[in-house]
């Protein structure tokens, strides 16, 4: 009992990463492109275009650990760059700019949180909502256009190779890693990460055991706002411009790296290293086929298949010790 | 706390009224309870056992009325300001967080922490030495609460209370789930509970069980307090006749039923889930009794036999037609039905009306041209309801908010209706009240009579005593023996289920 206990343990500590490793190794051995798939380059190619899905994951990972989902965050996403990218133009300080990108996000979540919690409807309705709302005002704040903005070390953000050589990664990345590791210990080492956890398993539960269910709940809607306020940042440095057309239908990748990291849509389960893992399966796998020269639909085809068979296969592991 | 003199009650409800609108909830309830005393609090559902509770742990609060906690007074403005007075919950669905460890439930809202980091130290040992005092050592503290059994779940809810400090313990329907060895371990726990002067308040429909923990009653019917005494020197008719407000003449009423041909039999029927093959017949006019504990494979037979459980080996016949394929769909056209232990997780649509639940399974006769006649649909429906008393304000009612007698007659409606000739009925009267009970057994008399078969599945021994022909006794998925209800007793079912041995 107590063994298989451990081996289980083991197992679901290995099995995010198996499908990782999967998808390495089954490009590296495509021998059309071994050569350059797993090639320092490209790796940190990879690695610069997963900023922007995984800083969103991170907040939708406590989202859906505590049992809500967020719709809204790749609008969020748009609607900070459009943001971050009008304040440059309007001549305001870069760092005044980022911070006010950042802000507007988490603006935009601290609305979701207040209203789900106020008006009690179910998350999915409100950041649907949301989803619109934002979007709109990003066209109507950008006028309908892309937004120019003059370059500044905003734009550095996200270079492949990084000013300071010696960074070797661009500081997005750094910063998506200090992020994921301090969102990680924000769940498993503070109260406030274990109320998420209660609130996604037994939302009654919590409120029964007085767990301020309505503020938690309004902390991790705005702490996700924040996330896709920095991930729009990201999307502005990247572009160069501020435009209220990008990210469309991102969000979706963004829950489908979470889910297919182990994260439950009924709430109580996931894990940032789990998220992370599915962004970066994600992220290979889209780098694998556009190596490959597959068109972009075998792409989607694939991805497809991935988020059935993670979950399916998540299912089973769960069903397993009953 | 033996120091208290014994003229100050542990608890003390004054007056204690709330209405909802128009109806009367509760009026001038009077409730005391002794320090160290079990009370049972006793009334069909709907009586006003669950708004008293509510409104002593602070989830609702009362019109009028006052009430005092050790001669205090106690307003509490919410669960947690209760739970922070020593009132603790424990409630019939548990509140548990499946997802968390034992640990991370127990100290759920009371997280010992150090600027918003846990401090977990302290606290597991703690926790591991209440559990010890609980005598359940075997409970580990990192095991998700979603892999214990419902036996240790509720002693892992008894331990964040005693944590918490409790003074007072409200227990609803503590044991409608357990096994009956598992209530036997829960009754030596409320017994060191109460060395320690903690108090319970016990709400069960189980009354032989009540009279075995119980130092004092209060029964409530219609919102009032018809009688408080004790324990000892009351019997249980006299309760009885208190919470339904009359004598029922009868519990177990039997109308006249004869045995007729094999309406179903099984053939070494074994299912994915069941741990042995099983062989028994039922016969029209006949109500068959499954006894046993919870998990020793009844249900998982009753599934089976419905096609719900893959079916590994053997055979199901009904009439002498065999069942061929293992499907629901199937088996209802052969003419069995299902009720199912789980009301309100498979039994009915919930968010429903009642003409929806009880029509669900054969819509057929409302069916012209692919559309459905709705009306004839409700006609059916209002005539069911009304044969079996069903309470509720029309058939357009969703079953949510109807009582769990209510909903249980509602779920019954819908085998009379679809007109099942073998009913497969796995604990039907769980939860419900005494009324409601009663009308079921006479349902099912009646049925026998009208040439049905009833198959029964229930863990409480006095009904399958009380309106059984035959009863099956099973244990770890396999039949002990069958006999004629007249040849058991509580005592020899009891040994059959827990020992394997006739």
């Amino acid at each position: 009992m107590r063994r298989r206990a451990k081996l289980q343990t083991v197992v679901n500590l290995l099995a995010p990463f198996l499908g990782l490793i999967l998808v390495l190794v089954l490009f590296s051995s495509m021998p059309d492109v071994q050569s350059r798939f797993l090639r320092v380059a490209n790796l940190k190619s990879v690695a610069t275009q997963s900023v922007i899905v995984a800083l969103g994951a991170l907040g939708m990972t406590l989202v859906i650990i505590g049992g809500g989902i967020d719709l809204s965050a790749a609008s969020n996403i748009a609607l900070s760059s459009v943001i971050t990218a009008y304040g440059i133009n309007a001549g305001l300080p870069p760092l005044l700019a980022v911070l006010l990108g950042i802000l507007t996000g988490g603006v935009v979540g601290f609305v979701n949180g207040a209203l789900i919690t106020r008006l009690r409807l179910v998350p999915f309705i409100i950041t649907m909502g949301m989803m619109g709302i934002a979007r709109g005002v990003a066209k109507w704040i950008a006028n309908n256009q892309k937004i120019d903005a003059p370059l500044t070390w905003v734009n550095e953000l996200m270079a492949k190779s990084p000013h300071p050589p010696w960074l070797i990664l661009a500081p997005g990345v750094w910063l998506m890693i200090v992020l994921a590791a301090a969102t990680a210990v924000l769940l498993r080492y503070t109260v406030f990460g274990r109320h998420v956890f209660a609130i996604g398993s037994n939302e009654a539960a919590a409120r029964l055991c007085g767990v301020r269910t309505n503020r938690a709940k309004i902390i991790f809607y705005t702490l996700a706002g924040l996330f896709c306020g920095l991930s729009g940042v990201m999307e502005f440095s990247r572009l160069t411009v501020g435009d209220p057309t990008v990210a469309v239908g991102l969000e979706l990748d963004i829950i489908a790296a979470v889910v297919i990291g182990g994260g439950s849509l009924s709430g109580g389960e996931g894990s940032i290293l789990g998220s992370m893992i599915g962004v970066f399966i994600m992220a290979f796998l889209r780098n694998g086929c556009t190596m490959m020269g597959w068109p972009n639909y075998i792409q989607e085809i694939i991805i497809g298949v991935i988020i059935v068979a993670a979950v399916s296969l998540d299912q089973v592991r769960h069903r397993r010790p009953t | 706390m033996t120091s208290a003199p014994a003229a100050v009650p542990a608890l003390e409800m004054r007056g204690v009224t709330k209405h909802f609108g128009a109806t009367v909830a509760l009026e001038a309830v009077d409730f005391i309870l002794r320090p160290g005393d079990v009370h049972a609090l006793l009334g069909e559902n709907g009586a006003g056992k669950s708004t008293l509770v509510k409104i002593l742990s602070g989830a609702l609060r009362a019109d009028r009325g006052e009430m005092r906690l050790d001669g205090r007074p106690y307003h509490p403005a919410d669960p947690l300001h209760g739970r922070r007075s020593g009132v603790s919950m424990i409630y019939q669905e548990l509140n548990l967080a499946p997802h968390l460890t034992v640990e991370e439930n127990v100290v759920l809202g009371t997280e010992v922490h150090a600027g918003g980091f846990l401090k977990r130290q302290d606290v597991r040992k703690r926790i591991k030495d209440t559990l010890d005092f609980l005598h359940h050592p075997e409970i580990a503290l990192d095991s998700p609460v979603r892999r214990l059994s419902v036996g240790a779940r509720q002693i892992v809810e008894i331990c964040r209370a005693i944590m918490d400090k409790a003074r007072i313990l409200v227990m609803d329907e503590p044991t409608s789930s357990l096994t009956r060895e598992d209530t036997e371990r829960l009754f030596e726990v409320i017994g060191k509970l109460k060395t320690e002067g903690v108090s319970i308040i016990y709400i069960s429909h189980f009354l032989e069980e009540v009279r075995e923990v119980a130092d004092a009653y209060t029964v409530l019917r219609d919102g009032r307090n018809v009688g408080s005494g004790r324990m000892a020197g009351t019997t249980l008719d006299e309760i009885i006749q208190l919470m339904v407000g009359r004598t029922i003449a009868d519990l177990f009423p039997r109308l006249e039923h004869k045995r007729g041909k094999v309406a179903l039999s099984l053939n070494s029927l074994k299912g994915r889930r069941m741990a042995g093959p099983v062989d028994f017949e039922l016969h029209r006019g006949e109500i068959f009794g499954l006894a046993g504990l919870i998990g020793s494979g009844r249900t998982e037979t009753l599934r089976t036999i419905f096609g719900l459980d893959a079916r590994e080996d053997g055979l199901v016949e009904i009439e002498g037609i065999k069942a061929l394929k293992v499907k629901p769909w199937h088996m209802i056209s052969l003419g069995a039905g299902l009720l199912s232990e789980d009301r309100q997780g498979e039994g009915l649509a919930l968010s429903r009306s009642l003409t929806d639940n009880i029509t669900l399974s054969r819509l057929r006769p409302y069916r012209k041209f692919g559309f459905l006649s709705l009306r004839k649909r409700s006609q059916a429906a209002r005539q069911w309801m009304g044969e079996l008393k069903i309470k509720a304000q029309g058939s357009g009612q969703a079953v949510a908010n109807l009582s769990g007698g209510n909903q249980q007659k509602a779920a019954l409606a819908r085998l009379l209706h679809q007109d099942a000739d073998v009913l497969l009925l796995d604990e039907p009267t769980r939860g419900i009240d005494v009324l409601s009970k009663a009308q079921i057994y006479e349902w099912m008399s009646r049925l026998a009579g009208r040439g049905k078969g009833i198959l029964f599945v229930s863990s409480y021994f006095p009904e399958l005593l009380g309106v059984c022909d035959r009863i099956a006794v099973f244990f770890r998925g396999q039949v002990v023996d069958v006999r004629p209800a007249a040849a058991w007793s509580d005592e020899s079912m009891m040994a059959a289920a827990t020992t394997g041995r006739a």
